[in-house]
């Protein structure tokens, strides 16, 4: 159950052994699942290994909800298939694209959210919970450009995807923090307003100074500890909102898997401090 | 024009197209984006997205042909062809097809070759897990129907004949840090790739053999692939050549025609 979750590690292959069989407390683990879309082979059986030990929650990056075109279906599939396979505890993607006439571009783009970029997204982000037969948890992405022809605010925006799709959401604390330095927005306020009741999921993440722009210009890098402003945040947010599944994500630069054992113990702390006052 | 007063579908024509070209050459609703400085992390982020997964999915080429050469190599082929499929480990199909008709390539005629066994090597890893044939599974059949019999091959196993390059010799070198040093003997070599269990395993085979696993793999009976053997090699061991093929895993059932 998603309502249990305190704190998990994004899992690299480097680490499958020592996250199968670390014992901390509440340990869960999020992949994603675009690297175990296979017929079989190791990487399922580490996959398969790892559930029998620890929750399991699948992150999406290739499902471009936000393309002005209907999710691939031969996706849907693959991935409707390794969830049943799996039984994630949480099912999560980004609102940004990346495939687009037939052609997939490793990142998260951005767009204008229009009017008819919602009617858009919403539309599939409906058609991919029917086809997962899963609620998902939508991310808000981290932003490098400043984007004319915004309708919506990005936070109205995800809270009115929610309230017609019934979709949750994932707050990445430090895509906030990224996005307010490069667009000047204000992190504390995003995140105070930032709907409540919808967030399934946190995420935490380190950042860099772009090598060119330096202090100008953030990058989700997603390769250094996360930063202590980002903490700030975090805790600014398990104070008004209360405990919510929180994951730290590295990608690049990859640590001992203890040192990020340590880091996601800081989060655990914090989750389980207010159910310790509840209980 | 602003990016908002686009439809949707405009805009993502613009900026996909954008991203793999020079700035001044942005379509007009997308102008004043790529204009920003911040534009070149969605490129770089595109391009190295790209190239890191050529190069985790090519470590044998990347080896051979140092990695300033191969990231150089990998843009090159990305700008063509980015990723038609979500799952990066796909990437790269036409690769090796590629590094054959690429001119800074053409002095290393085996490149392509290489590249293919490590897309073999991919396609060995992330294939469908299958029962591995066992030796007494042929003592089950009666001794007169065995030239009808039919041998399956085992999912994840992959094989390849090189005609004109020792391919899989200089493949091995590049995949394996504890492989042979020494000469390598100048002439056409096979591969067989298989998984019988856990990791990829792989080691030289002959002309025979390939041919052997080709007929298999067409549903021909097995006195069909043999002759297949001999056609390929009129002195071939065919029983070695069979244990061999079970103890590499490379086989996974053998049945009777219905």
């Amino acid at each position: 159950m998603a309502a249990t979750l305190t704190a998990g590690l994004g899992l690299k292959p480097a680490h499958y052994a020592e996250a199968r069989d670390c014992a901390a407390h509440g340990l869960w683990l999020e992949v994603h699942p675009e690297n175990y879309l296979v017929a079989g082979g190791p990487r399922l059986a580490w996959l398969e290994a790892i559930r029998e030990r620890h929750p399991v929650s699948l992150h999406g990056v290739a499902l471009s909800l936000a393309a002005d075109a209907a999710p691939d279906a031969a996706h849907l599939r693959r991935l409707r298939a390794l969830a049943d396979r799996i039984e994630p505890a949480l099912v999560s993607e980004h609102l940004a694209w990346s495939a687009w006439r037939g052609a997939y571009r490793p990142d998260l783009l951005p767009f204008p959210r229009t009017g008819e970029a919602l009617g858009r997204v919403c539309a599939n982000v409906s058609a991919a919970q029917d086809a997962l037969g899963r609620r998902l948890a939508i991310e808000n992405p981290s932003h490098y450009l400043a984007l004319d022809g915004h309708e919506w605010g990005e936070i109205d925006f995800l809270a009115e995807l929610s309230r017609r799709t019934g979709c949750g959401l994932l707050l990445d604390v430090n895509n906030v923090f990224v996005s307010a330095a490069n667009l000047g927005f204000d992190a504390a306020g995003y995140v105070d307003t930032f709907p409540a009741d919808a967030v399934l999921e946190v995420h935490l993440a380190g950042h860099s100074r772009d090598p060119a722009l330096g202090e100008r210009l953030l990058v989700d890098s997603h390769d250094a500890p996360v930063s202590e402003p980002v903490w700030a945040l975090y805790e600014r947010l398990v104070a008004r909102i209360g405990p919510r599944p929180t994951l730290i994500e590295r990608d690049d630069r990859l640590p001992a898997f203890d040192e990020l054992l340590a880091e996601r113990s800081r989060a655990h702390a914090l989750l389980d401090a207010p159910l310790a006052r509840a209980a | 024009m602003r990016a908002g007063c686009v439809p949707l579908a405009q805009f993502q024509d613009a900026f996909s197209r954008a991203l793999l070209a020079e700035p001044a050459e942005a379509d007009e609703c997308v102008a004043a984006l790529a204009a920003q400085p911040a534009f070149a992390v969605y490129r770089n982020t595109v391009m190295k997205g790209c190239v890191d997964a050529l190069e985790a999915n090519f470590p044998a080429v990347a080896r051979l042909v140092g990695e300033e050469w191969f990231r150089a190599a990998a843009a090159v082929y990305a700008r063509a062809e980015l990723p038609a499929e979500p799952s990066l480990l796909a990437y790269g199909g036409s690769f090796p097809a590629f590094l054959a008709r690429f001119e800074p390539a053409a002095a290393l005629p085996y490149l392509p070759e290489v590249a293919r066994l490590d897309r073999l090597w991919t396609e060995s890893h992330a294939a469908a897990d299958g029962p591995v044939l066992d030796r007494s599974a042929f003592a089950r059949l009666a001794p007169e129907s065995l030239g009808d019999a039919v041998l399956e091959s085992h999912p994840a196993a992959r094989w390849a004949w090189f005609d004109a390059t020792p391919a899989f010799t200089i493949w091995s070198r590049n995949r394996d840090e504890a492989a042979a040093e020494g000469e390598i003997d100048w002439r056409g070599e096979g591969a067989l790739l298989t998984r019988p269990v856990g990791a990829v395993r792989w080691l030289a085979v002959d002309a025979a053999a390939c041919r052997f696993l080709d007929a298999c793999a067409l549903g021909a009976p097995l006195s069909l692939a043999l002759e297949s053997a001999l056609e390929a090699d009129a002195n071939a061991n065919l029983v070695r050549l069979v244990n061999a093929l079970l103890d590499a895993g490379a086989l996974a059932r053998i049945r009777l025609p219905d």
